[in-house]
């Protein structure tokens, strides 16, 4: 029975890893190309280690698993976000069909400074706090 | 059992395959850095079923240190980017 379940663990892991690659490889730019791997292959690596832990069923091997786990989830987000900023700001080419680039006329490529929208001559002003010296 | 660890490692070969057709083709930087960040992690879950494939607990150590070189791989090949290094792609 343990054995269908890791079995079927990991053909399904291995399965969304392909699943990554091949999104890698067809999705049209940047941005969807990413949301490909990072999502898929983390969700991959995630039921192989499932498996395993199941396979060694043992207390140090599982947490090892576990960390292995939770580390690839910790990072993964982290790392598709600060590599999709760095792609936007050296100004790669989104696709043909994107619907909406919220970014754009926030953003100023020459800067690099982000504008919230927020800005009039009543916010810039200094608010005087506690700690100011006299 | 030993019919799907080989089930499991082809397929994760393949998808190492199809990651390298995007390593070489990849117009810009950042999508090969994405496609290399696929990569460890393939080679993350190709570890792990080693490990269970052998039956010897220590290589997910291996797969943990394959996983933190690939998260610090990403944030310094960003960093790289933002700072506007020499680019030749």
């Amino acid at each position: 029975m343990i054995d269908l379940i890791k079995g079927t663990l990991i053909i399904a892991g291995s399965l969304f890893m392909l699943l990554a690659s091949i999104g890698i490889l067809r999705l049209p730019d940047l941005l969807t190309r990413m949301h490909a791997t990072t999502k898929a292959a983390a969700l991959g690596v995630m039921l192989i280690m499932v498996a395993a832990a199941m396979h060694f069923a043992e207390t140090s091997i599982v947490a090892r698993a576990l960390a292995i786990v939770v580390f690839i989830l910790m990072t993964a987000p982290v790392a598709a976000h600060v590599i999709g900023r760095a792609g936007y700001f050296v100004g790669s080419k989104l696709w043909s069909g994107t619907v909406k680039d919220e970014l754009r006329p926030n953003y100023d490529p020459l800067t690099h400074e982000l504008k919230s929208g927020m800005e009039t001559q009543e916010n810039a002003k200094r608010q005087p706090r506690d700690t100011d010296p006299d | 059992m030993n019919h799907v660890f080989l089930i499991g490692q082809v397929i994760m070969s393949l998808a190492l395959v199809l990651a390298f057709v995007r390593v070489v083709r990849g117009p810009s930087l950042p999508d090969r850095v994405i496609a290399l960040e696929l990569f460890t992690t393939t080679i993350v879950g190709m570890v792990g079923l080693h490990a269970i494939k052998s039956g010897i607990p220590s290589f997910l150590d291996a797969a943990i240190v394959i996983a933190l070189m690939g998260f610090l791989a990403a944030i310094g090949f960003a960093r790289f980017l933002e700072r506007g290094g020499p680019r030749d792609d």
